[in-house]
């Protein structure tokens, strides 16, 4: 799976033990992908000593506040940035 | 045990318990030979090399030079090379951009992600748990407690680094400086500002903002 910028998507919500590099209140969230930065050895495997090969896409994937706190305070357009590696994320399907 | 200067606190004495985990495990790594000592002062030194000062030149370089902030915003790392730094760190470096549109903000939850290769150790607050955890979802309210009301009209953008890339922010050039060299924009460049929790220096103050 391969995403483009501007793909809406969603976090994959997975309870993966131990190191991620995914915080846990984007899980379940959508957004879009806003680009894609390069890829890298995961990390998720290399904590444990692991090469991390093959590299992973690294994506810069946008959220809205409104969507990630439902009792956020700020402007509707202020927006959050998360670096999310592509097998963390699934083309969004349904509604938010 | 021995005294570590590159260890500061206001006190200046290092009394926490992870300082004195931190110090054992030191001197378990040292006696077992998997660290030498001058590995570590190494260590020491490469980080007391790196300071917010670099980032305020490529933020005064920026200000004075188009072509050089458009190589900021594209390539981070060529341009912290062209004014001598050496990002060697593997991660990415990339610097986002404050206009009168958007104010950025930097944190990562995960842990501690900063810049370190260009700006050196992060601030204590920036590896608060506070810190963390209120950046992502009360932005603008982490913004007024650091003394910096974000503009009317202006989009709060935060940039959480939860992976390979290093951020910093280039804060936009404060009002009344056409007759500033250089140099003396760099000083008006303050660490919070390059983190977004602020703004530079206005160069009627003289107090670190």
């Amino acid at each position: 799976m391969t995403f483009e910028p501007g793909d809406r998507v969603r976090v994959v919500p997975s309870e993966k033990p131990g190191h991620v590099r995914t915080p846990g209140y984007v899980k379940g969230k959508a957004g879009w992908v806003e680009s894609l930065i390069g890829a890298f050895p995961s990390p998720e495997d290399r904590a444990y000593g692991l090469s991390g090969l093959p590299e992973r896409p690294l994506y810069k994937v946008g959220f809205r506040q409104t969507d990630l706190w439902k009792d956020y305070r700020g402007p509707a357009e202020d927006c959050l940035y998360a670096d999310i590696y592509e097998h963390w994320l699934e083309p969004e399907r349904g509604t938010t | 045990m021995s005294d570590h200067p590159h260890e500061e606190t206001g006190s200046g004495r290092t009394t926490s318990p992870y300082a004195a985990r931190i110090r054992a495990i030191e001197a378990l790594l040292l006696e077992k030979g998997v660290l030498t000592e001058p590995e570590v002062q190494d260590s020491i030194s490469y980080m007391e090399a790196r300071s917010p000062a670099n980032g305020a030149k490529l933020v005064a370089r920026a200000w004075v030079n188009p072509e050089f902030k458009e190589l900021l915003l594209s390539d981070g790392k060529v341009a912290a090379s062209e004014l001598g730094m050496a990002p060697e760190h593997p991660a990415e470096f990339i610097v986002v951009d404050n206009t009168p549109e958007v104010h950025n903000l930097i944190v990562c939850t995960l842990c501690s992600c900063y810049p370190r290769a260009i700006l050196g150790r992060p601030p204590d607050w920036y590896k608060s748990f506070e810190y963390r955890s209120r950046a992502v979802r009360e932005p603008r309210t982490v913004m007024r407690e650091f003394g910096f009301e974000p503009p009317e009209g202006a989009e709060v953008v935060v940039h959480d680094s939860t992976a390979d890339v290093r951020y910093m922010v280039l804060p936009m050039r404060p009002p009344d400086t056409e007759d500033l060299s250089e140099k003396e924009l760099a000083e008006l460049v303050t660490r919070d500002s390059l983190v977004g929790v602020n703004v530079p220096r206005s160069p009627s103050r003289t107090s670190p903002g």
